[in-house]
């Protein structure tokens, strides 16, 4: 049966919401700027909750069960976190009202850059980047400034490496820059052979490198010290996609490794919520000489309007800022989200997160290793990559695709798939520290038994998800007739 | 688990990483519990004096509208706000409908024929609509015209999004003395003005859109949903692109975000716009059912040729938009547009009647007015707060060398008749 739209459930004159009388007197219309129909649906309270409930059952999220999903680290989000960022202190307020008025807000910003900058090792973040990607492109976009502020206006290329997602070419294409691909090596580190031939090639026009660390294989780079060395001594900056700081936290910091600026992503590490696809946040962490470039306004101390008693916070402009990278100060209710989660784990509390996301993502390699192919058989990080269903199996039609929609009968998320590009069939797993070893063992289970599955019969694969809320979507078809909003007929 | 890893200890895994900066001690304060943790954040969120403790009559932006509790109901469901994008669609139809739902809302609110699922505020989606007519214009036309009474963060950011683009962006220098249209040329890829106008003001936009197609460029309309409950949607005047803030649709104030930056445009432009897109399908049993679609633009696919590096949309805020749309609807929507209409009317009235304080202008306007003031905007504001727990308006002195001592007021639905007469009253006695 086909689930209806909320349209198609409107009927005339029913309303969910009362609003109250008007309580002044009425001002007379401008006629020939009003519109004539407004075409919205009409249901009542009831209907609408239903519909909405009903929606809500066909998702499956971390509170539904395990979610692999590698490069999203898709962790548990803390309930108080959601009942933190609703307080009306913080709900309520409102972003142009004056400092005085909002210390408590401003102190909680203060606090997050602080900590923020500790655990990554820099020497001060902006909170406004509103995701991941959106904290790239604000620190290409100072690294870009670094060089012209020097007067080094020739240079125009990054450096990217083969296993990078694919934010980072297209961030330094909106930045007016020049992406220069590095291959990674048999051990999949970036190739050095080729990154020191780049780097002479471009040495003059280097604007910096773009490196994940852990990369997307989910491998700590064995020579990135190296690395950082070698682009800083082509005059280049190094910039870190924080995309896996999971595995870092309290285990090295990458302002140490070299970089000179990296984004966080709060949806990931940092336990705020994915929300469906966001919002997210992405603070940026600078070393001492990119700080002056960050986006504006940063919170400090205004020390004249301070007292041995209370510290007053203030905005304040980095002095060569690259502007503003979007209205206000950042995703505010999930920056408290961040805020809490830090508090509550503390310093030996975030090493334990990443410690165990390391412990349980080897484990499962260690236990599907032997029957999943794996391209890169070394130690991971928090998440790991594997080629695809057994050989043979791939050799009679069973693709990677149809092992996820597979799991998804087994009552699991599956893993990302077919990413990294260089690996072909790629199955990308990441479990994070929030779950349980019985959890784990499920899951390798039902990867074990779909590997026997694809042998037996491998049509039942090809034809999964067998009961999932809908069979397998016809993804072609959506963008050859684009059917991009609903229509009455 | 060790031994099935075949390590000795969890330090082991960590051989990779050099020793040199291995296991930092971070300097961060000691743990709390859940208790001790709820303290510390009822203790910050209690000294910060907000619109549920005052009479709130500041805007510009960012706006006191009701938010009705189903909004909450729905996005506490731990399936829609613990979920991540919906790459596989088979269990992710509960937020590919949504989003679906809401793209539908959107093109109805603006007349416009496609939306896509959303960017990270008003500001961004503006930068993006920009680039955007850029790309219409194959790179071929660099130049943007910009009104002043575009919101200034939003003029800030697109010129940030830009600034490695080479674009030449004119129109809002000086107080924007010259006339909009006659910066209209053919290296001018699109026209971007705001209706209601950052100063509240609301014109018929058929010449301006009328001017821009003759030049060959886009029309750029950056509006506010709650307005158009009302007002003619830009859709209907002529706009290409039309881009906005989404937070009045039940995102709350949370001190400037998570907000929700719609897009929406004309069918030929679908192919070029930016984030995230929902389409509708078909399952292999042939059922109705939704999916993320035109991939084929995004970084994931298109990496460096991508039309932009997004790769989120505003997920649960979007949510939020279309159970409030829903919850509204088509009377509600008209309702709370016309509250906010009479509502500020009455107060621009009473205000303009006190001695010392003047309107800018006699144009339309809807729930945002000037006024000038015969002291500072800061001292004025300051008295409010003080002596009458008001937060007043903002002052458009920062942001306008002509607007010195002249104050930006909205009043909303959730400001009651009493709430006005008190702030006439207040103002009323800086004067005498």
């Amino acid at each position: 049966m086909t689930r209806p739209l909320i349209f198609e459930i409107s009927r005339p004159g029913r309303c969910a919401t009362a609003l109250p009388a008007l309580d002044v007197p009425t001002a007379d219309l401008p006629s020939s700027l009003l519109r004539d129909d407004l075409p919205l649906p009409e249901v009542s309270e009831i209907d609408l909750v239903r519909h909405y409930t009903r929606l809500s059952q066909l998702n499956y999220g971390v509170d539904t069960g395990f979610y692999p999903l590698g490069s999203c680290t898709m962790k548990y989000n803390p309930k108080i976190n959601e009942q933190m960022a609703r307080l009306p202190g913080f709900a309520r307020l409102h972003p142009y009202q004056d400092e005085e008025t909002a210390q408590g807000a401003l102190f909680l910003m203060y606090h997050l850059q602080e900590f923020l900058a500790e655990i990554g090792g820099f020497a001060a973040v902006s909170l406004q980047p509103a995701a991941g990607a959106h904290g790239e492109l604000t620190g290409v976009l100072m690294m870009r400034a670094y060089h012209l502020d020097r007067g080094d206006d020739q240079r125009d290329v990054i450096l990217v490496p083969d296993s990078a997602h694919g934010t980072n070419p297209a961030t330094t294409t909106m930045s007016g820059l020049k992406v220069i691909e590095i291959p990674s090596d048999a051990r999949g580190n970036v190739d050095m052979v080729a990154l020191e031939a780049a780097c002479e090639e471009h040495g003059d026009r280097l604007v910096g490198m773009m490196l994940t660390n852990p990369n997307t294989l989910g491998l700590f780079d064995e020579h990135v010290e190296e690395i950082t060395a070698l682009v800083h001594e082509h005059g280049g900056l190094m910039y870190g996609d924080g995309a896996n700081m999971n595995a870092l936290l309290g285990i090295a910091r990458p302002g140490d490794l070299g970089f000179d600026v990296l984004h966080y992503n709060l949806h990931k590490t940092f336990s705020t919520p994915h929300g469906g696809g966001g919002p997210g946040s992405g603070p940026v962490g600078a070393s001492e000489r990119l700080a002056e470039f960050l986006p504006l306004p940063i919170v400090d101390v205004d020390l004249q309007r301070s007292d041995d008693e209370e510290l007053f916070y203030t905005f304040v402009d980095p002095p060569k800022s690259i502007g503003r990278v979007k209205a206000f100060y950042g995703h505010f209710g999930v920056l408290v989200r961040a805020y809490v989660y830090i508090r509550m784990l503390g310093a030996d509390g975030l090493r334990r997160v990443a410690e165990h996301a390391v412990l349980n993502a080897n484990y499962l390699k260690g236990r599907l290793e032997g029957t999943y192919p794996l391209p890169y058989d070394r130690t991971c990080m928090h998440e790991f990559v594997l080629a695809g269903p057994p050989d043979d199996v791939q050799a009679a039609g069973v693709h990677t695709l149809d092992v996820a929609k597979r799991l998804m009968d087994y009552g699991f998320h599956p893993p990302t798939v077919y990413f990294p590009l260089i690996v072909h069939e790629a199955l990308m797993i990441e479990p994070t520290e929030t779950e349980s070893l019985e959890t784990l063992d499920g899951f390798v289970e039902a990867l074990l038994r779909i590997a026997d599955e694809a042998r037996a019969d491998p049509d039942l694969l090809h034809a999964a998800p067998h009961n999932a809320p809908m069979r397998r979507l016809d993804e072609v078809h959506a963008a050859k007739k684009l059917t991009l909003r609903w229509k009455p007929e | 688990m060790l031994a099935a890893i075949g390590a000795r200890s969890i330090k082991d895994l960590f051989d990779d990483v050099p020793e040199r900066v291995r296991f930092p001690e971070l300097d961060l304060p000691a743990a709390l519990a859940e208790l001790d943790t709820r303290w510390e954040l009822e203790s910050l969120a209690g000294s910060n004096l907000t619109a549920s403790d005052c009479a709130c009559f500041l805007g510009a932006g960012a706006y006191n509208h009701f938010v009705p509790s189903v909004v909450d109901a729905v996005l506490n469901r731990g399936e829609f706000y613990t979920a991540y994008t919906p790459y596989q669609p088979e269990i992710s139809q509960g937020t590919l409908q949504a989003i679906f739902e809401y793209q539908t809302m959107i093109c109805d609110l603006t007349g416009m024929s496609v939306s896509n699922a959303s960017h990270y505020d008003g500001a961004t989606a503006t930068a993006e609509a920009v680039i955007t007519a850029i790309n219409v214009h194959r790179l071929k036309r660099r130049k943007v015209v910009v009104s002043p009474f575009v919101h200034p963060e939003y003029r800030a950011v697109v010129r940030t999004y830009t600034q490695g683009m080479g674009l030449t962006i004119v129109g809002d220098e000086n107080g924007g003395s010259a006339g909009l249209t006659d910066l209209l040329d053919e290296e001018t890829a699109c026209l971007i003005v705001q209706y209601p106008d950052f100063l509240g003001r609301v014109e018929d936009l058929s010449g301006l859109a009328e001017a821009t197609h003759a030049a060959g460029a886009l029309f750029v309309v950056v509006t506010d949903p709650i307005a158009l409950g009302m007002l003619k949607p830009p859709g209907e005047f002529g706009a290409d692109i039309v881009v906005g803030e989404g937070q009045g649709l039940g995102a709350g104030l949370n001190f400037g975000g998570p907000y929700l930056g719609f897009f929406a445009s004309r069918k030929k432009y679908a192919r070029k716009m930016a984030g995230r897109v929902v389409g509708q399908t078909v399952d292999a049993a042939g059922e109705r059912g939704f999916v993320l679609t035109l991939s084929t633009r995004e970084q994931h696919i298109r990496r460096e040729r991508a039309t932009s590096n997004i790769c989120s949309n505003q997920g649960l805020v979007v949510l939020a938009a279309a159970v409030y749309m829903a919850a509204l609807g088509k009377s509600g929507m008209r309702q709370v547009a016309e509250l906010c209409y009479h509502k500020a009317h009455y107060a621009q009235q009473r205000i303009g009647e006190i001695n010392g304080f003047s309107l800018l202008d006699d144009k339309p306007f809807f729930k945002e007015f000037v006024v000038r003031c015969p002291e500072p905007v800061q001292r004025i504001n300051d008295y409010l707060l003080d002596e009458w727990d008001i937060i007043g308006g903002y002052d458009l002195g920062l942001d306008y060398a002509h607007l010195q001592d002249h104050m930006l007021l909205c009043v909303t639905e959730m400001n009651s008749r009493d709430e006005i007469d008190v702030l006439v009253e207040a103002l009323g006695e800086v004067t005498s």
